[in-house]
């Protein structure tokens, strides 16, 4: 028999467009430093410039110059959080202009990605003070808890100097409240910062509408090529290169342009926003089905995070009694492609830092499954595996000490 | 949230993971003559293991688990091992045994193969108590970890049965690692390894 071999991992990453793949082989050959001066140069560079008025659309930045081209989310984040530790010692920022007059304190949340919880927990341990906030049963941030972080007299750590809370949560989808969460910093005077990687191409994206200072954008999770991202960084914003050497990217980050992983971005990026009210349309519907088929065949099923504000295409549940490792495998065996929350699967012993801030308990995270869908999901798809998960999770539950009463003589 | 190179199972793990030998069927009448139960779903894995003894020797067995592939597929192995063996002989089974005649495990996931062994033991544990019979293979398969002091890793499971749960309660109950402290890296991995499996 064929073996079948269905995808739903969009959110660990994307394969590239055809479009994308197809321009990116015409232009493999395009070899000259886009920061050269001769004709070469100046053609390689063009490239560059229109990809970032792609990029730049895309969010709705209306200078293309915020825009900064970096090797992916994780470069991005780092460099708004090394930022913030130059600022925070009081040094002038090297580009942009800003004063953080004692400003140190920094405020994420207990979901973010790692690359945002471990250049956070670099300033704390550089004595920042940094809190990372409480999220609610459906990975909403507390909102009542911020605003009393950013209020000095009813917090200890002083006049906040950054906020960054992440627009959507990689694991369960949940949607936050950029906007009015960057008003409320706004109004305590702290800069803003967004981790927008799983929003960006799913749900409109814009940078005014939120209001936020810095943006983070990668390439590989809208169906462009991997080692490349950008940080959107409002004008005048403050930036410190988190790599110095050359003057490229106005001095924010050196490296010889990657221009092939660029223009495959300005690509992706053009076609994500032409493409973004019908994708996301048609990827909540075969959630929709995908859930709703979940919950009607398999019983104790707990759907993760929020109900509505979530991402089109991330559907995280739990199975009781089921392990996650072990119904990802079983699902694998089946040509079907997940990932899981179980701390089996990180190689530690602790499950999703996520769901566990969500509350669920470590038996729900243990034992979480989340599908992510893309461009390529069929609804046929989506049959495929609404067939193959139900014998698989009661198979590993009848042999599960959890689930049945067990006698012995 | 899963790395690609963790999946490197072997063929027989993947064949012992799809089809497990002497999975307790809660429709079959199993009647055991003694069970042993170990792990913590919290921690991700719990094992039951129930078997029936005839003249010290392990008749037949059944098993369940909630957990992960690497110990569903060194359960299912063990369980067939052990099957007809004598107690005394089937206690000092090692995990490193049932990872060697699985073809293998992936260096992360022998931890999650160490459940199996134990839930035996605990079971024979308990049939020899009920007979009177307490501690008679204990210490048999002890590994010194200690040189010291002569502790093995024995009497660091002891402790955490016992209670402890941090280095501090370990060296309290054993005054391990209080003379030349050699021994300390692998005492906490083996601290940590038995409260995982033995806390709560």
């Amino acid at each position: 028999m064929q073996q079948r071999f269905v995808y739903m991992d969009y959110n660990a990453t994307t394969p590239l467009r055809p479009e994308v793949k197809e321009l990116m082989v015409r232009d493999l050959e395009v070899y000259a430093n886009a920061s050269s001066m001769h004709e070469a140069g100046r053609r390689a560079r063009a490239g560059i410039e229109a990809a970032r008025a792609s990029v730049a659309a895309l969010i709705g930045a209306r200078d293309p110059q915020e825009l900064y081209f970096t090797s992916g989310g994780s470069e991005s984040n780092n460099t708004v959080f090394g930022t913030m530790y130059e600022l925070g010692r009081g040094r002038a920022p090297s580009v942009g202009r800003y004063r953080a007059e004692g400003r140190r304190k920094v405020i994420t949340t207990a979901i973010e990605h790692p690359c945002v919880m471990n250049a956070a927990r670099r300033l704390a341990d550089e004595g920042f003070p940094v809190v990372f906030l409480p999220v609610d049963g459906q990975g909403r941030v507390d909102l009542a808890r911020l605003e009393a972080e950013l209020d000095p007299s009813r917090s200890e750590g002083g006049p906040t100097l950054l906020v960054s809370v992440m627009a959507a949560n990689n694991e369960i989808g949940t949607v936050e409240e950029i906007a009015r969460i960057a008003l409320m910093a706004k109004a305590a005077g702290a800069l803003v910062h967004t981790d927008a990687t799983q929003a960006v191409g799913k749900i409109p994206v814009d940078v005014h509408a939120w209001g936020v200072d810095y943006l983070t954008l990668s390439c590989h999770k809208i169906y462009g090529p991997k080692g490349v991202g950008a940080l959107y960084a409002r004008s005048g914003a403050p930036l410190e290169p988190l790599v110095r050497g050359g003057h490229q990217e106005q001095g924010v980050r050196a490296g010889t342009y990657n221009n092939l992983g660029i223009l495959g971005f300005g690509l992706a990026a053009e076609l994500a926003r032409r493409d973004l009210p019908e994708f996301s349309a048609r990827l909540r519907a075969l959630r929709e089905r995908l859930r709703e088929g979940i919950v009607a065949r398999i019983p104790q099923v707990r759907v993760n995070g929020h109900p509505t504000e979530v991402l089109p295409n991330t559907l995280n549940a739990s199975f009781p009694g089921a392990e996650g490792e072990s119904i990802l495998l079983s699902l694998d065996m089946e040509g079907i492609e997940v990932s899981t929350g179980s701390a089996c699967a990180s190689g530690s012993l602790e499950p999703s830092h996520v769901l566990m801030a969500t509350g669920v308990g470590p038996e729900l995270a243990h034992g979480s499954i989340r599908f992510s869908l893309g461009r390529d999901t069929t609804e046929e798809e989506v049959e495929y595996v609404l067939d193959k998960l139900p014998p698989i999770i009661a198979r590993l539950r009848r042999m599960s000490t959890v689930s049945a009463e067990i006698r012995s003589a | 949230m899963s790395d690609a190179f963790q999946w490197l199972y072997s063929d027989v793990v993947k064949e012992h993971f799809t089809n497990p030998k002497n999975v307790f069927d809660p429709d079959e009448k199993f009647e055991a003559d003694a069970e042993g139960l170990v792990g913590n779903v919290k921690c991700g894995d719990q094992m039951l293991f129930l078997i029936k003894i005839r003249d010290d020797v392990i008749t037949d067995l059944r098993w369940k688990t909630y957990g992960c592939a690497s110990a569903i597929a060194s359960t299912s192995m063990l369980s067939e091992v052990v099957k007809g063996m004598g107690i005394r002989e089937a206690y000092g089974i090692k995990p490193a045994d049932i990872a060697r005649r699985l073809g293998g495990l992936p260096e992360n996931k022998i931890h999650c193969s160490v459940l199996g062994d134990k839930a035996l033991r605990a079971a024979i544990d308990s049939w020899l108590d009920k007979r009177g019979r307490s501690g008679e293979f204990a210490g048999e398969d002890a590994v010194v970890i200690c040189s010291c002091l002569g502790i093995t890793d024995k009497d660091i499971e002891q402790a955490v049965k016992d209670g402890a749960r941090s280095w501090e309660q370990l060296q309290e109950a054993t005054k391990i690692g209080t003379v030349c402290g050699g021994c300390k890296g692998r005492a906490q991995e083996l601290l940590h390894e038995y409260v995982h499996i033995f806390g709560d």
